[in-house]
């Protein structure tokens, strides 16, 4: 595993609503809306809990939430790098 | 401005001036019956000439306002009507802050709202303006204003645009009620219908929506019905609301308040007879 950890904008500066199985998200500092699939709503409420690493990421998921993939560090790590793609997701 | 028209139409007031007679006259008449804002206008809209001496020589407006587009081209003088309705079009787009605004049609049944969106040319218009000749009242062909904080639809009952093949679907309506024909404009030809007494007398009632429709005409479709989900109306929508991105959160929370209350459906229909009847029986079910 890499030696960085994510880190994600504090809960009360997004907002997130259900809707049919994805998750549409506002983000008050950039004022985009973003919509997400499983399980990326749930890295983001993961690292509410404060910056993680991967496997801690993948850790606190797996305490709430099964992800369904062959290879869920894999599915994570696809997850992550579209998150910080997104700008909703950080190296620190 | 030397000739000037003020009018009222849903919640918005509008003050449209023209260098020349003619657009504001065809307003008068194209809107007669319309109410007069009361105080200070929400909007401008003026009709110049491009340079001085275009007010005389090969007339053309060009479109000015509290909101410009840089390159939006003038129209020629004939076109008068059209370039004010798009002047309006245009202040609504760029200026409005207090609705989402939605590029959709709207018609009302006691008290219930049926939505209708698209791009340009599905038949939103036409079908707004048949459904409100026929027990519906008429809401809106153009924009749809969503209230932020009701989640009720405001009426904007503007003329009517009716365009091409659709002019004929009207051809029996009261003379007094249709605008002038406008030949080669962008859109091709263009046709104003006012709405009717109802749809004008009523125009402050706001009425709270049911029902989301997302039709598609063309002449080669079987009719047909698709369930829309929630994500993906929202993802449309917001590509049919000219001011989502201004708004900030309070259109998030608007928008995601609507598409997940609201059943939505695309509709594809060949004439306007089988979508009636697929409106009929999705609103039997809203």
């Amino acid at each position: 595993m890499a030696a960085f950890l994510y880190a994600a904008d504090p809960p009360e500066t997004i907002r997130m609503v259900d809707l049919e199985g994805l998750t549409l998200l506002y983000h008050r500092r950039s004022g985009l809306t973003h919509i997400l699939a499983p399980p990326a709503p749930q890295i983001l409420a993961a690292l509410a809990a404060g910056p993680a690493g991967a496997a801690e990421i993948i850790a606190r998921i797996g305490a709430v939430f099964e992800v369904e993939a062959d290879d869920p560090a894999a599915a994570i790590a696809a997850r992550l790098a579209e998150l910080e793609a997104a700008g909703l997701v950080w190296r620190t | 401005m030397k000739h000037v028209v003020r009018l009222r139409i849903g919640p918005i007031g509008f003050r449209i001036g023209s260098q020349w007679r003619g657009p504001v006259a065809a307003l008068r008449r194209l809107y007669a019956g319309y109410p007069e804002p009361e105080g200070v206008c929400d909007f401008t809209v003026r009709l110049e000439a491009e340079r001085p001496w275009r007010r005389w020589l090969r007339p053309s407006a060009a479109i000015r306002g509290d909101y410009v587009l840089p390159d939006a081209a003038p129209l020629p003088l004939a076109q008068g009507l059209l370039a004010a309705e798009m002047g309006m079009n245009l202040q609504m787009a760029l200026g409005q802050k207090s609705y989402l605004l939605l590029h959709a049609a709207s018609v009302e049944k006691e008290g219930r709202a049926l939505l209708m969106t698209g791009h340009s040319g599905v038949g939103k218009s036409s079908l707004a303006a048949l459904l409100g000749e026929r027990g519906w009242r008429f809401m809106g062909d153009e924009f749809a204003l969503l209230g932020l904080d009701d989640g009720l639809l405001h009426p904007f009952p503007r003329a009517v645009s009716l365009k091409n093949e659709s002019l004929g679907l009207f051809d029996g309506m009261d003379p007094d009620r249709l605008g002038p024909v406008l030949t080669g404009t962008p859109k091709g030809r263009i046709r104003h219908l006012r709405p009717n007494r109802e749809a004008v007398a009523r125009m402050g009632e706001p009425a709270r929506p049911v029902l989301i429709l997302f039709p598609r005409f063309g002449r080669d479709l079987d009719p047909a019905v698709r369930e829309v989900g929630a994500a993906e109306a929202f993802m449309r929508l917001t590509q049919a609301s000219t001011n989502y991105v201004a708004l900030g959160e309070p259109g998030f929370d608007a928008l995601t308040r609507l598409v997940g209350d609201l059943p939505s459906n695309a509709i594809d229909y060949a004439d306007t007879g089988q979508a009636e009847a697929l409106i009929a029986r999705l609103w039997a079910k809203a």
